[in-house]
């Protein structure tokens, strides 16, 4: 009964990577670097986690701490934003995982004190527009069995003993990806009295994915760029 | 009601008067506040309950060696809130509640862990929102000398001895979390049995205390903004809304009557969100595939709408001081009424075709009943509550925005069991729909935000997220710069009840029981 009214309702999947979706709504825009002249130096005052910084002629975006909060899209009007690639940026510039992990990557996922957003994202993953597992891509329960261990959160106090051990509960080799805003530099959470400033604290990172929450779109395209079937783009300094 | 005609709160006022001091009555009004001490406070608390009012939460501030304590008490028949003040030192006790209203429990116990005030004749304090193996004793980062950029305190060495409550022969209890199966917030359940059954449940949350509230302090009320979005971002709309009409009553602004619908606009968009996420959940508990990948469709579609109408997709930023971000025109109008339109349309067939699939109705039906009474005495708000009978929704008892020209049917039902909460969830995501398109359709012109002026004060802001009645509490200095907030989540009121829930299902229903709840991990966790 159930797989008719499923067939009935079409084929939703991407087809992503060859191409991506035309809907905006797919992947939302972020602030891009804007030179001086159009962004003026107010702007930087907007910015409430100080992801802006003049640099140079331009006006630098730190996507790391950027919430999304897009006051620099509607306040000050004058920052460009872009909707065309959510930048992944890849730390650790060698040692990612070879061809033997190209169609089969087991990925778990723990939540370091993430809002819920990011959770959602994760989840839509499996959903029928972005069908994860055909790029050969699995969420697995238990760390055993996993290759990746990707973080969402500022990784809180309490949840930072338990990342611990679930890392170390994986075997070798391993990797680290830091997804969202929270994972990459604590904001707007931490650093604080209870929160770290992101899973770097705390673990070595491989792959990290802006964002707050990054859409399913970007964190796919960090598993591409982890297991090399995506180039990788710039390193954090 | 026969005393329409009266004053809010007027006939509790009333029967107060009759045992508190003539100048126990500070201020009137709808927001009423009266000061008593800790040997009137339990018959002033019967009294509220009993008068039909219900416990939002307990606001605990602190000035210098002095607090005083701030009971928030909402009417659930007719509009008006009562706030119950206390007045104590450093040193003092404070006397329990919990045994009246069963609500106040947990509010106790996050009140002794994060000031380290006792709450006298409470059973079990210790131990909540900073666990034992990772936090030192006595630590209260919520007073003022505990600043918020202090560096982590290392963890303890002592070991966390769980309580157990079952004591019969062959009992034992299992912990699941805070790392466990598939893609799910961090959270620590403890499942007592002796068997097949399980006996008694303990969620032991917290491991995500982000000590928003702590962080938000000293920042600007713009920025503190941000953290109340955040605080669960699956009602971001909902939160941001409470936070922000509690910073428009201090400053005394009325937003635009276009922002006002505006924002009724994206928080039953997020409701509706909301509401086929939690349907979701509750069919993938089940193991029924199609159905779930159908509904993660709707989401989708939900989550692009979001994102093409106002650049975020869970509709961050889109509240702010004074009225909404953007603008929406034309096209947006239209996009927005097709796409809900669709989406609950789709839902609704999905949801009759549930209710003739025998096995999903064998694993929803009388299982996780939450009685009328527990729901009651726990003050049970949201979905939840409405779907073991309670008519709780702020949205037509206690009106706010746009909601105050509107008439709502509540959708309710009796059973409290998980089916009764899939049908309430499903008949208001589509009351949802309803709204955002009547709301559209005599959407006025003109600005949608005004200018922000800080002013000092104090004041409650609330909203019905899609979990239930958000309460926000928020007090500004002059300049503009957060005092104290304290935020009073629906899932915080929620999840004590799961427990009595629970209680005698049989293991494989608890991922069933938990997920038709719809409880936020974050949002409690703060």
């Amino acid at each position: 009964m159930w797989t008719t009214k499923g067939l009935a309702r079409g084929l939703l999947t991407t087809p992503y990577p060859r191409s991506r979706p035309a809907d905006p709504g797919a992947m939302p825009p972020l602030p891009r670097v804007t030179p001086v002249t159009e962004a003026g130096t107010a702007v930087t005052e907007v910015c409430p986690t100080g992801a802006l910084t003049l640099d140079g002629g331009g006006v630098a975006v730190d996507l790391g701490r950027c919430i999304a909060c897009q006051r620099c899209r509607l306040d000050a009007a004058t920052m460009a934003w872009t909707s065309k690639q959510h930048v992944v940026r890849q730390v650790s510039a060698s040692g990612l995982p070879g061809k033997a992990f190209r169609h089969s990557l087991h990925v778990r996922v723990v939540d370091a004190g993430d809002g819920g957003e990011t959770l959602r994202e994760l989840r839509q993953l499996t959903s029928p527009y972005y069908a994860i597992h055909r790029l050969g891509i699995f969420f697995t329960p238990t760390p055993r069995d996993a290759d990746v261990l990707l973080v969402v959160g500022p990784v809180t106090q309490g949840m930072r003993q338990a990342l611990l051990d679930t890392y170390q509960a994986m075997p070798q080799p391993k990797w680290v990806m830091a997804v969202g805003s929270g994972a990459i530099s604590g904001v707007p959470f931490g650093p604080s009295f209870t929160s770290a400033a992101g899973a770097g604290d705390v673990l070595p990172l491989d792959v990290v994915v802006p964002g707050n929450p990054p859409p399913p779109l970007a964190i796919l395209d960090g598993l591409l760029t982890l297991l090399g079937r995506l180039p990788a783009r710039e390193p954090l300094p | 009601m026969s005393d329409l005609c009266l004053a809010p709160n007027a006939a509790l006022l009333a029967a107060l008067s009759k045992f508190l001091p003539r100048d126990a009555l500070v201020r009137d009004g709808d927001q009423a506040e009266i000061m008593t001490s800790a040997e009137h406070l339990p018959r002033v608390v019967d009294s509220a309950v009993r008068h039909g009012y219900a416990l939002a939460g307990i606001v605990l501030e602190w000035e210098n060696v002095r607090w005083h304590c701030r009971y928030v008490f909402y009417c659930l028949s007719r509009s008006g809130f009562v706030h119950v003040l206390l007045r104590g030192e450093a040193g003092d006790q404070l006397p329990s509640i919990s045994p009246i209203t069963f609500a106040a429990d947990w509010p106790e116990r996050e009140i002794e862990d994060l000031f380290e005030i006792p709450f006298e004749g409470h059973p079990l304090l210790g131990d909540f929102v900073l666990h034992n193996e990772d936090w030192p004793e006595g630590v209260a980062p919520m007073r003022p000398a505990y600043g918020p950029a202090k560096p982590k305190p290392p963890r303890a060495e002592r070991v966390w001895r769980p309580q157990r409550f079952v004591d019969a022969p062959g009992a034992f209890s299992m912990s699941v979390g805070p790392v466990y199966s598939g893609i799910a917030e961090s959270a620590q359940f403890r499942l007592e049995s002796e068997g097949e059954q399980i006996l008694h449940a303990t969620p032991r949350l917290f491991y995500k205390y982000r000590g928003l509230e702590k962080i938000a302090e000293g920042r600007d009320v713009a920025n503190a903004l941000l953290l109340a979005e955040r605080l669960n971002g699956t009602s971001a709309v909902a939160h941001s809304l409470a936070f922000a009409q509690a910073a428009e009553a201090i400053a005394h602004l009325a937003p635009p009557p276009r922002a006002l619908i505006l924002r009724l606009v994206f928080a039953e968009l997020e409701r509706l969100r909301s509401h086929i996420c939690t349907i979701e959940d509750l069919v993938e508990a089940t193991g029924l595939q199609v159905p779930t990948a159908m509904l993660a469709a709707l989401v989708e579609d939900l989550l692009r709408l979001s994102g093409r109408i106002a650049g975020h997709r869970y509709l961050f930023g889109l509240v702010r001081l004074g009225g909404v971000a953007t603008d929406i025109g034309e096209a947006e109008v239209s996009d927005i009424v097709n796409t809900t339109r669709q989406a609950a349309q789709r839902l609704e067939r999905i949801v009759n075709q549930l209710a003739y699939d025998n096995g999903f109705l064998d694993r929803v039906e009388q299982v996780g009943v939450l009685q009328v009474q527990s729901a009651l005495h726990h003050s049970v708000v949201g979905p939840a509550g409405r779907a073991s009978g309670l008519g709780r929704d702020l949205r037509s008892i206690q009106p706010y925005g746009a909601y105050r020209e509107r008439k709502l049917p509540v959708a309710l039902a009796q059973e409290g069991d998980a089916y009764a909460r899939l049908r309430v969830l499903a008949e208001e995501a589509s009351g949802s729909q309803r709204l955002i398109e009547e709301a559209l359709g005599a959407l006025p012109a003109g600005p949608v935000r005004m200018a922000w002026q800080p002013q000092a004060g104090a004041a409650l802001g609330w909203s019905e997220a899609p979990l239930g009645a958000a309460f926000h509490w928020l007090r500004l200095a002059s300049t503009g710069q957060v005092l104290r907030w304290h935020a009073m989540p629906p899932s915080f009121a929620n999840w004590p009840v799961l427990a009595l829930a629970v209680e005698g299902a049989a293991f494989q229903d608890f991922p069933i029981i938990l997920a038709s709840f719809g409880l936020s991990v974050a949002e409690s966790d703060r």
